[in-house]
């Protein structure tokens, strides 16, 4: 078994699974069984203000879309911040911590956007015994439009300000928890760094209505016959995280600064990812909220096992991939690659073929008894009969050796060139 | 005392009522909104799929099925019923194990097809059981076309002769219409009298009278209703039953299985219906699956099913088959019937084995004798009464194209005519496809 204890910005956790600051997370019993089941830390429930506390919707809280099976793919939430008052939170912190010394207790903050109200809240939270704080710039609902939450993050000045402000009244290590509302996510990461940011993670929701109902003609979840716009989660956000993950670990004025990955990590696989471009640990909600808190296990033995095979230690398998990704410009274009249909794997469903003959290239031959074989003078090698077939590892791909010419542009395979120094770029001998 | 499996002879009520009612429910329960749903997400939508060309009737199933999946059940019954407008009992009664879910892609990958029979009975009855009939008809057309028989060949074909616009008669020789689908099918297959409501909701189209009690050759000529219509489609099935040729067949309690299943379809109670206590169903086909799973679930203690050749010849398929020997019926191969025994009924039946030699089949010299008090005959059914001038080869009606036989102006399909298999899929497409070509006669005489 792999070592998978981590150690993020000096916070201790026996495995880098943290629970992401949100309902799981709200109160002592979910948080007591979540480390009884072997999560490694908890972000707990974004606290607010001292004060009357947060109203919540006594209607739908989630949209969702599914895959097959209905299998949960996509959820969006319009729940709001703790509506729980603030010292039974606070006392709820100090015991569990006090109980699971080892596990991580890092709480969750949004207060408003002054200098009193965040050195108030980081005065009470003092003494819990929490090892960190995280500053919730990321909820895109309910709270942006009083001023916080995502309102803050998408103003670069704002994320510095107030991490400024943290970092001043509080010695616990900050991170800053970044919207993925924004055109540009290295703006607030920058923001963050400059303001003292011990960390980033990312990403919080991402603005979304799931689904219409089409009975009642409103935006589901339907509160009276009417929806608002919710922040959207779950595995298929996971693309756009992974993304914004890798621009700030690969970007020479963010490199470095430590991520703490969220954005649909539902399996071990889903979190290597997300380390290898450059989280140090990861925080998972809906893959809990769908299966419950046992999932972790399956997280515990698959990360380690994958450690094992690879002979890899977990700071050895941060960041692994960054190096890899590149911008388009950088990509090889003397790389060819054609498709090939194994085809004792093949079930002779034809997808490929209906999605090659119709929407691409023409590249795939159907017999009269439905044998379908890649035409390499057509094949471009674009990757959508891999795609959509039902059959894994039936298509794959296979690289054509230097030297060996195309038959779809009759070239031979050359060695590495790009963009930049292409003939068809006008700009290429500019840049030589 | 009321009998029991183990009484002697032929009695009626071997098993308690309530054990009756199960027995004789449906023998494969719908699926329900969520099954539906999950079973219809197993299909790949797979391009030119070979489960349609494979579907006698071409339903267009990679689309029904997504219909389904996408929540609207009832579309997918439009589509499944514009092809085969008894999709609903198709549903029930097709061999899909070798037709469809034969060369399903997923069948061919995991041994686990999808499930499009279920499928498509979840459709129908969707929208069956909203008693609404997606089909409208044309505009009259005053033309008039008779049917003989109205069975899945006759209804299918005065269906899309009726959609067409044109009047339909359906003669049918029996009380009820249905055909084989009212008399010919298990009871647990077409379970709460579905055939009738299957015959009830597709007269819903309009302009098809049905005229029960009418048999060709009988009630009426043939010259009669070409004289009287202007075109004839021939669809009244095979109402023969083959002789098994052995010593002693007219033994009392030796029977054609084709009544039994009929009597047993028709009977309210079944615990009524008498069955011996040891049976023997002589037949390789679906009607011997049928009278042998039944008589088991009449409560006979020993029912055996004896084959002439071996497994493979068996017309039953492999999931009949096994559908049988799950019940408890045995199945013995290449032994035929060469005696039945008894002092006026049957007692015993000898059989010698037989083997398949470059001759054909011929008898060994070893024989053995099954112990049975009721005897069911499914050797097969022949062509009865093919009216006078109408050219029979192979005893089944001779048709060219779309079911037209030597005559002008008459057509045949189903049981009774040439071509594809003896299923209620086969009829429903003849008939179609003969009320087709009926109609473009008709339009080209202008």
């Amino acid at each position: 078994m792999a070592d998978l204890s981590s150690n993020f910005i000096g916070i201790k956790s026996p495995n880098p699974f943290w629970l992401a600051s949100a309902p799981p997370t709200d109160k002592e019993y979910n948080v007591r069984r979540a480390f009884e089941a072997g999560w490694g830390g908890v972000v707990w429930k974004t606290l607010g203000s001292e004060g009357p506390p947060i109203v919540n919707v006594s209607g739908p809280r989630y949209g969702a879309i599914w895959g097959a099976d209905r299998r949960l793919l996509g959820l969006n939430n319009i729940e709001l911040i703790t509506d729980r008052p603030l010292q039974v939170n606070l006392d709820e912190i100090r015991r569990v911590k006090r109980d699971y010394p080892d596990r991580a207790m890092i709480i969750s903050l949004m207060v408003p956007c002054d200098e009193e109200s965040w050195k108030d809240i980081l005065h009470r939270i003092e003494d819990t015994g929490a090892d960190g704080v995280e500053l919730n710039f990321g909820c895109p609902h309910g709270m942006a439009e009083r001023g916080m939450g995502s309102a803050v993050g998408q103003v670069p000045e704002y994320i510095e300000m107030v991490t400024a402000w943290v970092k001043h009244y509080s010695k616990m290590p900050c991170i800053v928890k970044l919207t993925p509302n924004v055109t540009s996510i290295l703006p607030p990461a920058m923001a963050a760094k400059r303001g003292g940011a011990d960390a980033v993670s990312l990403i919080n929701t991402i603005k979304s209505v799931t689904n219409v109902d089409l009975d009642h003609f409103s935006p589901f979840p339907m509160i009276d016959g009417q929806g608002s716009h919710g922040g959207y989660c779950g595995p298929a956000v996971k693309p756009i995280a992974l993304n914004m993950v890798g621009e700030i670990a690969r970007h020479a004025e963010t490199r470095g600064l430590p991520i703490s990955g969220i954005g649909g990590v539902t399996t071990w696989r889903d979190a290597a990812e997300f380390l290898a471009m450059g989280a140090g640990n990861v925080q998972v909600c809906t893959a809990a909220m769908t299966y419950g808190f046992k999932i972790v296990e399956e997280m515990i033995s698959g990360l380690s096992q994958y450690l094992d095979d690879k002979a890899m230690t977990l700071n050895q398998l941060v960041g692994r991939a960054v190096p890899n990704f590149v911008e388009w410009q950088d990509l090889n274009l003397n790389y060819v690659t054609k498709a090939v249909i194994d085809q004792d794997l093949c079930i002779s469903c034809g997808r490929c073929y209906a999605a090659c003959e119709d929407t691409s290239h023409q590249a795939i031959a159907m017999s009269p008894d439905r044998v379908f074989t890649v035409k390499d003078d057509e094949c471009v090698a674009c990757n959508l009969c891999v795609n959509v077939c039902p059959v894994d590892n039936c298509i794959t791909m296979t690289e054509l050796p230097q030297g060996a010419v195309d038959p779809r542009t009759g070239r031979k395979v050359t060695e590495y060139a790009n963009w930049t120094t292409h003939p068809n770029n006008p700009s290429a001998h500019a840049a030589e | 005392m009321s009998n029991n499996p183990l009484t002697p002879g032929v009695v009626p009520a071997r098993l308690p009522g309530h054990v009756l009612a199960e027995n004789f429910g449906d023998s494969a329960p719908p699926l329900d909104r969520h099954e539906a749903r999950v079973a219809a997400d197993r299909c790949y939508f797979c391009h030119d799929a070979p489960c349609m060309t494979a579907c006698p009737t071409s339903i267009d199933i990679p689309l029904f099925i997504r219909q389904i999946a996408t929540g609207t059940p009832e579309a997918a019954a439009r589509t499944i019923l514009a092809q085969n407008i008894m999709g609903g009992m198709c549903a029930r009664v097709c061999p899909t194990e070798t037709l469809c879910e034969e060369v399903c892609v997923r069948e061919v990958a995991e041994g686990k097809p999808v499930e499009i029979g279920r499928l498509q009975r979840f459709a129908t009855d969707t929208l069956m059981e909203k008693g609404i009939h997606p089909f409208t008809r044309a505009t009259p057309t005053g033309r008039r076309v008779a049917v003989v028989g109205a069975g899945p060949a006759g209804l299918s074909c005065a269906h899309r002769l009726a959609m067409k616009g044109h009047d339909v008669h359906v003669f049918d020789a029996r009380t009820k219409a249905g055909g084989l689908n009212e008399y010919g099918i298990a009871s647990y297959k077409s379970v709460n009298d579905f055939a009738q409501a299957e015959v009830d909701w597709l007269l819903m189209i309009g302009g098809i009278t049905v005229h029960n009690g009418k048999t060709l050759g009988r009630d009426m000529q043939l010259s009669d209703l070409q004289r009287d219509y202007d075109a004839v489609f021939l669809g009244f099935g095979l109402a023969g039953v083959n002789a098994l040729r052995a010593a002693g067949e007219d033994k009392a309690n030796v029977m054609d299985a084709v009544d039994f299943i009929a009597g047993l379809r028709q009977a309210g109670d079944k615990g009524a219906v008498p069955v011996g206590r040891d049976v023997v169903v002589i037949g390789g086909g679906m009607t011997a699956v049928d009278a042998a799973v039944q008589s088991k679930l009449l409560g006979a203690e020993n029912v055996t099913i004896v084959y002439r050749r071996g497994q493979a010849k068996m017309s039953a398929s492999r999931h009949e088959q096994d559908h049988a020997t799950a019940a408890g019926v045995r199945i013995i191969h290449n032994a035929a019937p060469v005696a039945v025994h008894g002092n006026g009924a049957v007692a015993e039946v000898e059989f010698a084995y037989t083997e398949e030699t470059a001759t054909g089949l011929t008898l060994r010299p070893e024989t053995f004798r099954l112990r049975a008090d009721q005897v069911f005959k499914a050797i097969g059914q022949t062509l009865l009464g093919a009216p006078e001038g109408v050219v029979v080869q192979g005893g089944k009606i001779a048709t060219t194209g779309a079911g037209r036989t030597n005559v002008a102006g008459v057509w045949a399909g189903g049981d009774c005519a040439t071509g594809g298999d003896d299923l209620t899929v086969t009829a429903v497409t003849q008939g179609r496809d003969a009320a087709e070509d009926i109609h473009a006669a008709l339009a080209a005489k202008g």
